[in-house]
């Protein structure tokens, strides 16, 4: 038998995931002994703190390019980027999910397990405050993403995986309002998401057969060098790509996505539309560019089908959605397509601009779903598009930006989106991909239409006594909003900040 | 051309442009809560800047290269197309500071009294700081994309100030007006940025001035009608000179500071800065000097017939940019020439607009010249600060405009052949007129009997607050003309073409300058003559100059016919074609993709059995493609 | 039956015989039993013999027995774990850092303990 070796383990590298997980644990000490009146102050503290610290730590991490633990974690280039854009949403996130102030009690349900419509239900619906368990699920769910884009190899990244997606389900079914919804969307969310996850683990035992190993360097190298027949190379990455389309909501793996933005809590559907989209897109890069870079990327054309239905597809079924939640989700969906032709793109170019693109949308998105968490009448959000109707001239504010966002979304010049869009449709012109962007300028047009119909509904319909009163947000929901739109314009003006970034952290340590 | 690195104190010239900025922010943003305070800050952020402004002219006199950069961050930076976010502090630009920030403050002081009844006084002030700022970095920029910031940033605050009583439906007009008059132009300069880059590569403005040597002239000329056509719009000349008068629409501090001192002048400035690319092309400096020639008569004309104390002022702020323009295209030293007469036009004429203000503050808001006389002793601060105004826009000795216009009269009559005495003669022409009209505006304003309108019994005098920038403005009318036209040529070789040997045109110097003085006393003195009686008080049946004068010159009329009637039957056409053609494909495909969409809409049931079965079908198809791609199914 | 896929072989051949087998006896069965088959009472209750089922088909089961359930897994991955861990821990080259990590998994583990108890699951009535 081979001598056992203690593996060592760079602990600065890792640190920022050991402090998120430490927190977490500590928020379930919390949840355990902190008088129920203080906990929702001290979590909401320690959620914030630890993700503030994670971040410094990650900072100053910036140069760090190793791999570590015996080769299942690399810290590089794109994970310390990853992990700092995963952070700063998630603060922003978390900051949504603290609100208390539109709604008694906050967005969350108090007890879960209470049957919908009991009496102890309607009960707990008038006052009870709500869950404080979603800081530590929430702290969970980030460390586990921040695990997802540094994992080195297939088993470590499927642990992460699972990591961060069961916090999710759980999150999910925990809206205060419209719990059946709520339910029903975690439910389907965990039977898909293990679906999904299955084939991920399918493939990589198909990979582990023909290469032996499931780190991605040794992928690497047998996939450029070995003789052998590479059928069950080429099976396993179809499967691999499978699971991880899921979680990036690619067509046609995005059924979802609708469903579950729409029943989970919004501060929560802000959550996952900011950062699963980026640990999600990090892991398929670090796959791609990393593990199956030797196949000198001939499985282009399958995945820029992919890419083109989600584009086409998103777009198009947004048009006739009429709820507010469902159309951002099938907006993410087409996004989810342009960030695939960045990713296809291959190259440094590709690289950098995905990960600018997983940046600014994500911000715009937080921004979005901020306003969504506004927007409310006596039954909670307002979420029937025909209630945002002359919204522009109750409360010109929230319209405004509500209106910036969705510019930026539709890719109008002096946004982020434009600047994202404009970044990945270039990188794939010089990467040869040409029927991509063309692709993508038509899907931009389609859903540039939806976008603009909401803009219309709010400026240029009359208030009827339906539309819905904006609330006055508290300091958080606030700063969310403000942080998600200043970075929108900010973005988009003086874009080359994020750009250098972005092109200095473009390389991958095998 | 080689820019030096700001260094030192130097690195700060941003501040020159954060200053307003951030002042204006603060006004606008805060609301109601800066109505008590907000005016103060206001006037202290130019102020600021003039202070920092004075420091780093210090500070630049003492360097051996007078050209400094800032680099602040990239601007755009999309692979080729790189804009730097960059200023560029030089002689020229330094003197621009110095007139925008040092006349502005004077201003913002007059307007805190002016605008003191005003509700909107904060939202003044907050637009007005806007658009301080959107003129420093017009001026500080140091490409042609930064400058377009500004210039569209100007155009903005312009827009906005001149409609700031936007319920006067004058106003809103005058404001639109304005806006869609500078689109034309804007559009102009916007294409000549386009084509600069794709000629150049570049639109950096030293990068620009190295390589425009090696473009075709006629690339050249296409570039530079192209950045004309910016300056025209900007600074109404022929043939965008319509929208300035009407501008005066607006609070008189905004006609006193942008409509007459420092915004219109941009254009002058574009020219003055392309210097390189104006002077490589000779067709083009004749096209600029007929230009400035033709306006700066057209607002002569025009000027001697209007009976709007500001009107008057504003054609004579056209026909004085028109020498400016003058200047600008006759080339060589005369660049410099026509930046002396801009500064010291700053300076006179801000203090003629803030008189007329002040006039019409005591007149309750009446601006008839007709309806005045007889001021002189009831307004004594204005009579004699208007009087030293008037002395120096028509040219007196020893005033400034007689140091500033002077120079550039004699400049034309030294161009070659018979061009000499046409253009030479369109600006003694000018001379003459504007002698005529100021001296017309002067005398029924503050002489003869008094022919107010029944509501006015004792006209005042404007408060300390208004007076004082008045008297200060007025100290520069007298003195600046012989300060400026004796330092500034030198002060600015650096970035313009130096004052070559003294060439002989057509007249000697002394022939001309005794012919400028000659038909400026003259045309004053015939004005004094004729209405030193005062005037009907009513308009009165004309020749066909008189009104075509009265008119424009039909310039709106020749508006409507030219561009407005055709643009109107072309929209009508292009709607019948849209609506046709376009939107019926559009509203086909519009109508495909709604149909589409409900289709697909169909497949999301919500069963999560169904959705399992997609997965799996494209899990299937996914894998199935792959396997395929490795058999080498797929080529 | 020889090399890797060889061994399949023989696999191939035992399920072969078990279709055989099964296809013998049925066919066997239907040729030899008689054609009329007798119907008496009882013969289509669910089960032949013993108490008749009551009430619906889906009970409900207590919650209480998931949370324990949930807790034995719980302790039983923490020994599949503990188990390789003691055989290596004082081996030269592990030593305290082991210790401590082993210690961190199993706090982690009986963090969860706590949770449970504060909560109150632990309390069955």
């Amino acid at each position: 038998m081979e001598d056992l070796k203690a593996p060592s383990i760079d602990y600065a590298a890792v640190a920022p995931i050991l402090i998120l997980f430490g927190a977490a644990c500590l928020g379930v000490v919390v949840e355990a002994f902190v008088p129920r009146r203080a906990r929702h102050a001290v979590q909401l503290t320690l959620a914030l703190l630890a993700t503030l610290a994670g971040l410094v730590v990650v900072i100053t991490q910036a140069s760090t390019r190793v791999t570590t633990a015996v080769g299942a974690l690399a810290i590089d280039g794109p994970a310390v980027f990853l992990q700092g854009a995963i952070l700063v949403l998630a603060l922003v996130s978390l900051l949504l999910m603290g609100e208390r102030k539109l709604e008694p009690g906050g967005a969350f349900v108090p007890q879960a397990a209470i049957t919908v419509g009991s009496e102890a239900d309607e009960r707990q619906a008038a006052r009870a405050p709500g869950l404080t368990e979603v800081y530590p699920i929430s702290l969970f769910a980030i460390a586990g993403m921040l695990l997802f884009v540094a994992a080195n190899d297939l088993l470590t990244m499927f642990i992460a995986l699972e990591v961060f997606s069961l916090p999710l389900y759980l999150l999910c079914a925990l809206a205060r309002r419209r719990r059946l919804l709520s339910q029903e969307a975690a439910l389907k969310y965990f039977l898909l998401g293990s679906y999904a996850s299955a084939f991920f683990l399918f493939g990589v035992a198909l990979v582990y057969g023909f290469v032996g190993a499931v780190d991605l360097a040794s992928i690497h190298t047998a996939a450029a060098e070995s003789d052998r027949d590479p059928l069950l190379l080429y099976a396993g990455l179809a499967l691999l790509s499978i699971g991880l389309l899921f979680k990036t909501a690619a067509v046609p793996f995005h059924v979802w996505t609708p469903d579950v933005y729409q029943g989970a809590p919004t501060p929560v559907t802000a959550f996952m539309a900011a950062c699963t989209k980026v640990a999600a897109f990090g892991a398929l890069l670090r796959v791609l560019y990393v593990g199956f870079n030797g196949l000198s990327w001939d499985f282009t054309p399958i995945l820029g089908v992919v890419a083109v239905l989600t584009m086409i597809i998103g777009a198009v079924l947004a048009v006739t959605q009429t709820d507010i939640k469902r159309l951002l989700a099938y907006s993410s969906i087409a996004n989810a397509g342009y960030l695939l032709v960045g990713v296809l793109a291959s190259g440094e170019r590709g690289l950098a601009s995905t990960m600018f693109y997983l940046v600014a949308y994500g911000f715009s998105v937080l921004a979005a779903f901020a306003v969504v968490t506004l927007v409310r009448d006596a039954d909670g959000e307002a979420g029937h598009l025909s209630r945002w109707a002359g919204l522009g001239r109750r409360s010109p504010l929230i319209a405004g930006l509500f209106t910036f966002i969705l510019l930026a979304f539709a890719g109008i010049p002096l946004t982020s989106g434009f600047i994202s869009k404009f970044a990945v449709f270039a990188a794939a012109m010089e990467g040869g991909q040409t029927w991509l962007v063309i692709a993508g300028v038509i899907s931009s047009i389609v859903l540039a239409f939806p976008y603009l119909r909401v803009v219309v509904m709010m400026w240029l319909s009359d208030p009827s006594d339906a539309t819905p009163t904006v609330s006055v947000p508290g300091v958080l929901t606030t700063a969310a909003l403000a942080i998600g739109v200043a970075m929108t314009l900010l973005l988009g003006v003086a874009p080359s900040l994020l750009l250098d970034l972005t092109t200095g952290a473009a390389e991958f340590v095998q | 051309m080689e820019y030096a690195q700001a260094t030192g104190l130097l690195g700060n010239v941003w501040l020159l442009v954060a200053i307003p900025l951030a002042s204006a922010a603060l006004l606008l943003l805060l609301g109601r809560r800066a109505d008590r305070w907000g005016h103060w800050l206001g006037v202290l952020a130019p102020a600021a800047s003039f202070v920092l402004g004075l420091v780093l002219f210090a500070q630049l006199s003492g360097l051996e290269n007078k050209s400094v950069e800032l680099s602040l961050w990239d601007f755009i930076d999309v692979f080729s197309f790189k804009v730097d976010f960059g200023l560029l502090y030089d002689p020229l630009s330094a003197i621009f500071v110095l007139l925008i920030t040092g006349v502005g403050s004077l201003i913002h002081v007059y307007a805190v009294e002016y605008m003191r009844h005003d509700e909107g006084r904060r939202r003044f002030f907050g637009y007005f700081n806007l658009f301080v700022a959107a003129m420093l970095l017009l001026v500080l920029g140091n490409n042609y994309v930064m400058l377009y910031v500004g210039w569209e940033g100007v155009g903005l605050a312009s827009y906005l100030l001149i409609s700031f009583w936007y319920t006067r439906p004058a106003a809103a007009t005058a404001g639109k007006k304005a806006f869609l008059m500078n689109r034309v132009g804007d559009a102009g300069f916007a294409i000549a940025i386009f084509a600069m880059f794709a000629a150049l590569g570049t639109t950096q403005y030293d990068e620009v001035f190295n390589g425009v040597g090696a473009l075709s002239s006629g690339l050249v000329l296409a570039i530079g009608l192209l950045l004309l056509l910016g300056a025209c719009g900007k600074s109404g000349q022929f043939p965008l000179q319509a929208w300035l008068p009407d501008a005066m629409e607006g609070p008189t501090p905004v006609s006193a500071l942008i409509h007459a001192a420092t915004m219109v002048t941009a254009g002058v400035y574009l020219i003055a800065r392309s210097n390189p690319v104006f002077s490589a092309n000779e067709t083009l400096q004749t096209v600029v000097v007929s230009i400035g020639a033709l306006t700066l008569v057209i607002g002569c004309i025009i000027g001697c017939a209007k009976d709007d104390i500001k009107r008057v002022l504003a054609w004579s702020t056209v026909s004085q940019i028109g020498y400016m323009f003058l200047g600008v295209g006759l080339g060589g030293g005369a660049y410099a020439l026509a930046i002396v007469h801009l500064l010291a036009h700053g300076f006179f004429k801000a203090g003629l607009f803030l008189g007329a203000g002040s006039v019409m503050h005591g007149m309750h808001d009446q601006t008839d010249i007709r309806r005045f006389g007889g001021l002189a002793k009831h307004m004594r601060i204005t009579w004699a600060t208007f009087g030293l105004g008037w002395l120096a826009i028509i040219g007196m000795f020893p005033f400034s405009g007689f140091f500033s216009k002077e120079p550039i009269i004699a400049a034309a009559f030294e161009r070659e052949g018979w061009t000499a005495w046409l253009f030479g003669g369109a600006a003694l022409l000018g001379a003459a007129l504007t002698a005529f009209y100021m001296t017309r505006l002067f005398v029924l304003t503050f002489h003869g009997k008094p022919r107010w309108t029944e509501d006015i019994k004792h006209p005042h005098e404007s408060p300390a607050l208004m007076t004082i920038p008045l008297i200060l403005l007025a100290v520069g009318s007298v003195g600046a003309g012989f300060l400026l036209s004796t330092s500034v040529p030198d002060w600015l070789t650096p970035v313009l073409p130096e004052h070559g040997e003294e060439a002989h045109g057509v007249l000697s110097h002394t022939v001309i300058t005794i012919l400028s003085l000659l038909v400026t006393v003259l045309g004053a003195g015939g004005a004094w003559l004729l209405f030193r009686n005062g005037t009907q008080e009513q308009e009165q049946p004309a020749g066909v100059l008189v009104t075509a004068a009265r008119r424009n010159l039909y310039a709106d009329s020749f508006n409507e016919w030219v561009f407005e009637r055709p643009g109107i039957y072309l929209t009508r056409a292009l709607v019948f074609l849209d609506n046709r053609g376009i939107d019926g494909l559009v509203n086909g495909l519009a109508a495909a993709v709604g149909g589409g969409s409900s289709r697909l809409r169909r497949t999301q049931t919500g069963f999560v059995r169904s959705y399992a079965m997609s997965i799996l079908t494209g899990a299937l198809v996914v894998t199935a493609a792959f396997v395929a791609l490795q058999l080498g199914w797929l080529v | 039956m020889e090399g890797y896929l060889g061994s399949y072989a023989t696999l191939g051949l035992l399920l072969l015989a078990g279709v055989l087998f099964f296809t013998a006896a049925f066919g066997a069965n239907r040729v030899l039993r008689p054609s009329a088959p007798a119907d008496p009472f009882g013969k289509r209750e669910p089960y032949e013999c013993g108490l008749d089922p009551v009430g619906g088909d889906w009970a409900q089961a207590q919650i209480r027995y998931y949370v324990y359930a949930y807790l034995y897994v719980l302790f039983a991955v923490e020994s599949v774990f503990l188990f390789p861990w003691a055989v290596v821990f004082d081996r030269p080259g592990f030593g305290v850092t082991t210790v401590v990590e082993m210690a961190v998994f199993v706090a982690v583990l009986a963090l969860g303990i706590l949770y449970a108890w504060r909560k109150n699951v632990l309390r069955w009535s």
